[in-house]
């Protein structure tokens, strides 16, 4: 693909790190801050990978909207401090996690690289996408068009999740 | 060959795409704090997101772009219910440990 290795050696070292760091701190806040850089450095590749409305989302949605309400929730239920939940887990279930996700690892890669990936000529070529107002344009235009039903659906899964979120969160009206 | 000096093989993004899927698998798997759990499901979606966008430029097709789309959807209804269902079992336990979410046991 037609990508600068550089900026993509960049982005995928800092997210590699990051999630580690995501997985490995003991302070809700500092893998909510690490989970935010992760993000970020998936934004930048999604723009070398030319999907520049998706790398925006990403930022707006992931970066803006859902990590402020992670951060709300650790804020509100006061679990700032750091957790040893890692040292009190079994010494074999990190082992096995660890083997596990390694062995899969591997497996994953093997297959990617052994598969043949036969590229049919799409309608989207990079000049096409240029030619035709670029990619947020494209993306646009598409849903609009052929994806108006799940764009549809998605209203409504939006609605179940605030009447959900609400009816869960609230305080039970005559308890407490 | 000047081209290919700028150039990444596909499978080597998606390599990336995995690791940091099996990075978020172990999270899930080792971690018992409920808000971490939850991160570590947003960084396995993102780690999919990331696999249909390369596709969607491998294959010259939006599709990959259009559901990476509905899947942030998906992800922000996702976290919204999840951190809802925090907040009541804190408001129940009192802690944000999955180990001390033994209600049926008693």
């Amino acid at each position: 693909m037609d990508i600068s290795p550089v900026f993509f050696y960049v982005f995928a070292a800092l997210a590699i790190g990051f999630s580690l760091s995501v997985i490995l701190k003991k302070n809700p806040v500092g893998n909510a801050f690490s989970l935010v850089m992760v993000f970020f450095a998936f934004a930048g590749i999604y723009a070398i990978l030319g999907a520049h409305l998706i790398a925006a989302l990403q930022v707006l949605v992931y970066a803006g909207a859902i990590m402020v309400l992670f951060i709300f929730v650790i804020m509100l239920l006061n679990a700032d401090e750091p957790s040893f939940d890692m040292g009190r887990s079994h010494i074999g279930i990190k082992i096995g996690a660890g083997t596990l996700c390694a062995i899969l690892f591997c497996t994953f890669v093997w297959a990617i690289k052994e598969s043949p990936i036969n590229i049919p000529a799409g309608r989207f070529t990079p000049e096409a996408i240029q030619a035709s107002g670029g990619n947020t344009q494209v993306v646009s235009e598409l849903m609009f068009s052929e994806y108006i039903l799940p764009f549809e659906l998605t209203s409504v899964l939006l609605l179940a999740a605030i009447v959900g979120a609400v009816a869960i969160a609230k305080r039970k009206l005559g308890k407490n | 060959m000047a081209l290919s000096e700028f150039q990444v093989e596909p499978w080597l993004v998606l390599a990336f795409c995995s690791a940091i899927f099996f990075i978020g698998l172990a999270g899930l798997l080792i971690r018992r704090n409920i808000l971490v759990i939850l991160m570590c499901i947003e960084l396995m979606l993102n780690a999919v997101n990331l696999t249909f966008v390369t596709f969607s430029k491998i294959h010259n097709h939006m599709g990959g772009q259009m559901s990476v789309f509905f899947i942030i959807t998906v992800a922000a209804a996702e976290s919204a219910v999840g951190l809802g269902l925090v907040i009541a079992m804190f408001r129940t336990v009192r802690s944000v440990d999955t180990d001390e979410i033994q209600l049926l046991k008693q």
